[in-house]
């Protein structure tokens, strides 16, 4: 038994599950601080859902200790469920129910009295801007007030912990800034806040610390100004290209060695260098070979090139994954 | 206390969501009415046979309707995952399927009045026995929705809870003594009437009515309960097994 820390929100040790003879967590070990903001990323599979369903109760692990708010749920996963919120993947509330309704139902499942659950679903209701929709059916709302009221439904309670996963996947620019706005609000109000998520960027922008999952293993766990730290000297030019050339990136590696080079999903190269990236004799190198080039640019190496390094995943592929696994009906 | 706020709003939820629907009120009419008139035709021996015919059409009325019910709403929820924010509701898991249970209990019991209220203006009912009448009534209802609840938990689409649910009724219709004795059937078939639970169900109705139990009433009520005991920790079981895997 180790020794948990009460300061924590979350701590996780060596938490493991199998299905079959594929491990999708494999000895996980985190902790999350109170108040803390944790993005948790890897692309489809990677274990990030399997996690969730483990620390909120929806599955067993198979070996490993959960303890939330100092609480050891690793025996009794319902002990700490009264603190926290879970929004899913999916909007899961019930289609024949009304927006006020669903919020006064999930308000109820956590013994709250009907004026008061009735005064937040309607508090709720207007910060989330659906105050409007809230005599009409769940099942006539757009997806991005869907995922509103799925988040508000997972925070009625005013849980300390929330689970948010993937909370902005599949909907609108617009509602996915105003949701990225409300999460960053909730934990500016306290709330502990554990994200999943494919976005690189909106994690970048969210979180205060970060953990990268693969194939069920934590590979590397820091704050985004330490992992960003990674980049520091590194320079970054992106070519877009107009026209589909195959082979581009081999190319360029066998001329410039020094060079690392990654296709740009959409059309284009990025080239990354420890060394200022001299552009024109690269140009010269793709056009000779057939490309269009449109456009070069120094980029600031974001978060999504320390994914890149520390995972060996195109960032960009994982995203058009998910949104393709999602359009077409999956989580 | 929260818990039982919990456990009230779960029913309430059901009740109104699925139970009192247009199209179940009319399943729980038309049903039990449709198996009187069929069984009334088929023995044409007039009005006199209405009080014989109830206590199978009180069983079947029951069964159908907490079965067919309970298992496509459970995995109607379970496959949409709304059941998902039941299960992480701070509630003892044996208070959540309670309560999930608890609608299509009520619609049983209510659906074996329906056949009652009809045969009173047909023919007379003086001399029913309430006392046992009422408690088999309630315990069949209880131990048919919690067979729909085993089979909810046993499948994942919505049209094998229907399929599933009728490879359990339909030899029940025939084996557990509600329009024919068990006595009628070929010795070999016997045991496998014993072992479901209609079978007691039916006794007591017989009972009821006529006076026609083949086994104590006592001992018919005791192994009712205990088949619904048997079904719902079997289903909890399942539950945490199959659901939180």
């Amino acid at each position: 038994m180790t020794m948990m820390n009460k300061s924590e929100a979350i701590e996780v040790s060596g938490l493991t599950k199998r299905f079959g003879q594929v491990t999708a967590v494999d000895s996980v070990t985190f902790s999350i601080h109170q108040g803390e903001l944790f993005g948790f990323l890897g692309p489809n599979g990677a274990g990030k859902t399997t996690t969730i369903n483990i620390l909120t109760g929806l599955a067993r692990p198979d070996a490993g200790e959960i303890h939330i708010s100092g609480i050891d749920c690793t025996v009794n996963p319902k002990a700490a469920q009264h603190l926290i919120g879970v929004v899913p993947d999916e909007s899961n509330l019930y289609p024949e129910l009304t927006g006020l309704e669903n919020l006064c139902f999930c308000a109820s499942l956590y013994g709250m009295r009907k004026k008061p659950r009735q005064s937040r679903a309607r508090e709720l209701l207007d910060t989330f801007g659906l105050t409007e929709a809230a005599g009409r059916k769940f099942a006539g709302y757009s997806r991005g007030m869907k995922r509103k009221l799925v988040i508000a439904a997972g925070i009625i309670h005013n849980p300390k912990i929330l689970f948010l996963d993937e909370p902005t996947t599949g909907i609108d620019v617009a509602s996915a800034r105003q949701i990225r706005q409300l999460i960053a609000d909730l934990n500016g109000a306290g709330t502990t806040i554990f994200l999943t998520t494919h976005y690189i960027e909106e994690a970048e922008r969210l979180c205060q610390r970060i953990a990268f999952i693969v194939r069920g293993r934590i590979v590397r766990i820091d704050a985004v100004e330490d992992m960003m730290r990674l980049t520091e000297g590194r320079h970054v030019v992106q070519f877009a290209v107009s026209n589909n050339v195959a082979g581009l990136c081999e190319q360029v590696a066998a001329e410039f060695p020094n060079l690392q080079c990654h296709a740009v999903t959409g059309g284009g190269i990025r080239v990354e260098s420890s060394e200022p990236v001299r552009v024109g004799p690269l140009v010269r190198l793709l056009e000779d070979h057939g490309a269009e080039v449109s456009e070069a640019r120094k980029v600031r190496p974001s978060l999504e090139d320390v994914f890149v390094e520390v995972t060996g995943i195109e960032a960009g592929a994982m995203k058009q994954e998910k949104e393709k696994a999602k359009k077409g009906g999956g989580a | 206390m929260k818990a039982w706020i919990a456990f009230w709003n779960i029913l309430a939820k059901d009740i109104r969501s699925y139970y009192l629907k247009p199209p179940n009120i009319s399943w729980g009419l038309i049903f039990p009415l449709a198996w009187a008139a069929m069984f009334f035709i088929r023995s044409g021996s007039g009005l006199d046979s209405i009080r014989a015919l109830l206590p199978g059409v009180i069983g079947v009325s029951v069964l159908f309707g907490t079965t067919s019910l309970l298992s496509v709403t459970v995995t109607f929820e379970k496959k949409g995952r709304s059941f998902e924010r039941l299960l992480l509701a701070p509630i003892p898991l044996e208070l959540l399927m309670l309560a999930k249970t608890g609608g299509a209990i009520l619609f049983g019991i209510a659906n074996a009045f329906v056949p009652m209220i009809m045969a009173s203006f047909l023919t007379d009912l003086t001399g029913v026995n309430w006392l046992t009448l009422l408690p088999a009534v309630i315990l069949i209802a209880v131990s048919s929705t919690f067979l729909g609840l085993f089979i909810a938990v046993s499948v994942s689409e919505v049209f094998e809870a229907q399929t599933f649910s009728n490879f359990f009724r339909f030899p029940m219709l025939f084996l557990c003594g509600l329009f024919f004795p068990i006595e009628q059937l070929p010795i070999w078939l016997r045991p496998l009437s014993y072992v479901l639970p209609l079978t007691y169900g039916a006794d007591i109705l017989h009972e009821s009515f006529d006076g026609a139990a083949s086994l104590p009433v006592w001992l018919d009520l005791l192994v009712l309960a205990g088949f619904c005991m048997g079904l719902f920790l079997l289903s909890l079981h399942n539950i945490k097994r199959k659901w939180i895997m």
